[in-house]
């Protein structure tokens, strides 16, 4: 008697399970946007790329060669194991032709080797490891808004040309914070900069004030914010109460989001350097989608929303042009055309699979200069496309042929 | 009727769900998308193991994700970059989960309690630690593309369906070790030091090597389930040593029923399938889980499946007494 109950238990649990897999049709052009919607990521992607791939479908026309296009959206919440069955289920079973987004670079390499498997697209706008268009290159995935190696770059360069000539790196201890210290290094004493220090910390450090005292003692002229999320938020917050930039010191971030900016407000954040791929208030263009994307979401689009926006749109004139979603023709129609939307002129995708994009050095400005809301960006160069990536003779990647 | 004769003749009832267990679980991969199935056995495998400590010892280990990561990451890395057949990256996995559980557990078990909770959790901390370090690992990228390989050297293991009986079998195998542990000598021993351990000791028996011995076990077969999620998704990452999955299978047990041996199967095969069900739907579900757990800590405290079982007792004893 006592197993029986454990038996219907059992049958409850999986009948429950059941309803995971429901099976659909293939008369649809379906994209799966795989983002974090409730975690650290949330704001930067999130519900925001959910509704950026909306709008392109929108801006696209909602059909395409007669079929409707579908977005599902899933949450990742930054498992792997969560973010690789999704990715499985959604191309085995539920007949998705290509996903996007994956703010997590792991789950990113995941899901590259299961689209691989599965011969299917996938488009990374929130992920930025290298190894995507390196090692883990594949002919089915597309790097569409920013790496590790363009931020690092974009902004170490630009800012030593800009005159900050000594470096304080304070870098989070795991490997992106090493390899964006090791990046931003490499960069500044190639354009004739000097590194004065470098100090790690551990990841969701709460308080950097001893790392941001040893950075102001060095004198440096930029103090390098070599992490990301709450800890480039906590470090930059904490730069301000200890009033770093008004004594005279730089901040370069390298990667900070407008989101993040919003959440630090400007008087701490103002006059740190940073990179985007994009900025909402760039040209007319832009300001229109933004303000559109703004009334959906309640902000402004981070970089990455409008990555996801891009890729989206761009997927669907490929699979216009190419006449079916079959991937290999629906990639090489994507490779073929130069990608145009309201952020992009003239990007080509390169043989990696990278998207070749201008970037944009941007400096945050001070709450005197900010005369609206969202007002937080100056853009003060751009960095062209061929300076912010790896170069292909470096590259690692299998599917570039070495000269 | 029923009831009288089920009473007679319990070992009839028991054989029929037996048997209707195992036919569901080799009739499931027609049903249900196998990849699921087997990351739902793989978490029923290490909630069991999970609960071999706390429902039977009396240990509340807060660290068991290091056993379940460092077996991933071995069983990855061998089949990765030694390339040792399936079979093989299986058994390091489980040895190396075995050694680490017991320099883990020679430390932990001198101290009860929240004491014990919390030297687990720190030492499972350090492997985290030297997992997101050692360069072995590729840190948050993790190790990826982990070859399948064959099994036993013919069954083709990226066959969906095979892949997922070679699973199942082995996640029976570890579920039955621990029904022959906890239903032999050792484990009405390891019973009575959890009820009283100084009655224990001033029995004669030598309780830390009983608890170092139940320790070790829960670490292998933990170690057995993370392996083998690591041959079902190709991957092992930083998530799978991290304190966040410590949690959950904590939860797992509590929601299934900490002491009763299904009572882990179904609560984590609740957990995962409403991590599935919930992925794609606009409902938080961390909320849902806290707030499932609020609701089973207050209403059902023994879990499905032993209240469950405790309602069935009940009115069984009703009816006797009603004869």
């Amino acid at each position: 008697m006592f197993r029986k109950i454990n038996l219907i238990a059992a049958a409850c649990a999986t009948f429950v399970a059941m309803q995971a897999s429901a099976q659909v049709t293939d008369n649809v052009v379906k994209i799966g946007v795989l983002t974090d919607m409730a975690g650290v990521t949330a704001d930067i992607t999130g519900k925001g790329s959910l509704v950026a791939a909306q709008m392109a479908v929108q801006e696209f026309g909602s059909t395409v060669l007669g079929k409707p296009i579908q977005v599902i959206s899933g949450d990742h919440q930054h498992k792997t194991d969560l973010g690789a069955s999704i990715a499985r289920q959604w191309y085995d079973t539920d007949k998705v032709d290509v996903i996007v987004d994956i703010p997590n670079s792991a789950i990113a390499l995941a899901v590259q080797g299961i689209a691989k498997q599965a011969k299917k697209l996938v488009m990374y706008s929130g992920a930025g490891t290298t190894a995507l268009t390196n090692e883990q290159c594949s002919p089915y995935g597309f790097h569409w808004t920013y790496d590790t190696y363009a931020m690092a770059h974009g902004t170490a360069s630009a800012v030593v040309k800009a005159g900050g000539k000594s470096w304080f790196l304070l870098a989070s201890d795991y490997a992106f914070g090493a390899q964006l210290a090791k990046d931003t290094s490499e960069v500044v004493v190639a354009e004739g900069g000097k590194i004065l220090g470098t100090v790690k910390h551990p990841l969701n450090l709460a308080d950097f004030s001893s790392l941001l005292l040893q950075a102001q003692s060095s004198g440096a002229n930029v103090i390098g914010i070599a992490n990301a999320g709450n800890d480039t938020i906590n470090a930059i917050k904490q730069a301000g109460e200890f009033g770093i930039t008004q004594k005279g010191q730089n901040l370069a971030a390298m990667i900070l989001m407008i989101n993040d900016v919003h959440s630090l407000g400007l008087p701490a954040a103002q006059g740190t350097y940073l990179t985007t791929a994009s900025y909402w208030d760039m040209n007319a263009k832009t300001r229109t989608w933004s303000k559109a994307f703004m009334e959906k979401t309640g902000a402004m689009p981070s970089m990455l929303q409008a990555g996801v926006y891009g890729s989206v749109l761009h997927y669907l004139k490929a699979v216009k042009a190419a006449g079916t979603d079959d991937a290999d023709k629906v990639a090489a129609a994507m490779r073929a055309m130069p990608i145009n939307d309201a952020f992009t002129e003239n990007a080509v995708i390169r043989a990696d699979g990278r998207v070749l994009r201008d970037m944009y050095l941007a400096k945050v400005k001070t709450p005197s200069a900010s005369k609206y809301a969202w007002d937080y960006f100056e853009i003060v160069r751009k960095i062209p496309a061929a300076d912010s990536v790896i170069p292909l003779s470096a590259s690692k990647c299998p599917l570039v042929a070495k000269k | 009727m029923t009831d009288s004769s089920s009473v007679k003749s319990p070992w009839l009832v028991s054989t029929a769900v037996t048997v209707v267990c195992i036919a569901g679980l080799v009739l499931a991969p027609f049903f249900l998308y196998p990849i699921l199935l087997a990351k739902l056995l793989c978490f029923a495998l290490f909630a069991c193991a999970f609960n071999l400590l706390i429902g039977y010892v009396g240990l509340l280990s807060f660290g068991h994700a290091a056993f379940f990561g460092i077996a991933a990451y071995s069983t990855a890395h061998a089949l990765k970059e030694w390339g040792l057949s399936a079979e093989f990256g299986l058994l390091f996995a489980v040895l190396v989960s075995a050694v680490i559980g017991f320099f883990m557990g020679l430390l932990a078990i001198r101290r009860q309690g929240i004491y014990f909770s919390m030297i687990t959790l720190a030492l499972a901390q350090l492997v985290y630690f030297f997992c997101l370090q050692a360069p072995f690992t590729h840190g948050e990228d993790g190790i990826q593309n982990v070859p399948r390989g064959l099994w036993f050297g013919f069954i083709d293991l990226n066959n969906l369906t095979a892949l997922y009986y070679v699973v199942a079998t082995l996640c029976v195998l570890g579920y039955l070790v621990i029904w022959r542990v906890v239903n032999s000598p050792f484990g009405n021993i390891l019973k009575a030091i959890r009820e009283n351990e100084p009655r224990a000791i001033s029995l004669g028996y030598r309780v830390q090597r009983y608890k170092l011995g139940a320790f070790v076990i829960s670490a292998s077969l933990a170690g057995l389930a993370g392996g083998l999620k690591a041959l079902v998704f190709q991957l092992a990452t930083l998530n799978d040593v991290s304190w966040s999955l410590s949690g959950e299978v904590v939860l797992m047990t509590l929601l299934g029923g900490i002491g009763t041996l299904f009572g882990p199967v179904v609560g984590a095969s609740l957990i995962i399938s409403l991590e599935s069900m919930l992925a794609g739907s606009e409902f938080p579900l961390q909320v849902i889980l806290g707030l499932i757990f609020v609701v089973c800590v207050l209403s059902f405290s023994r879990g499905i499946v032993g209240e469950a079982s405790r309602i069935i007792k009940r009115k069984k004893s009703v009816l006797h007494s009603l004869r």
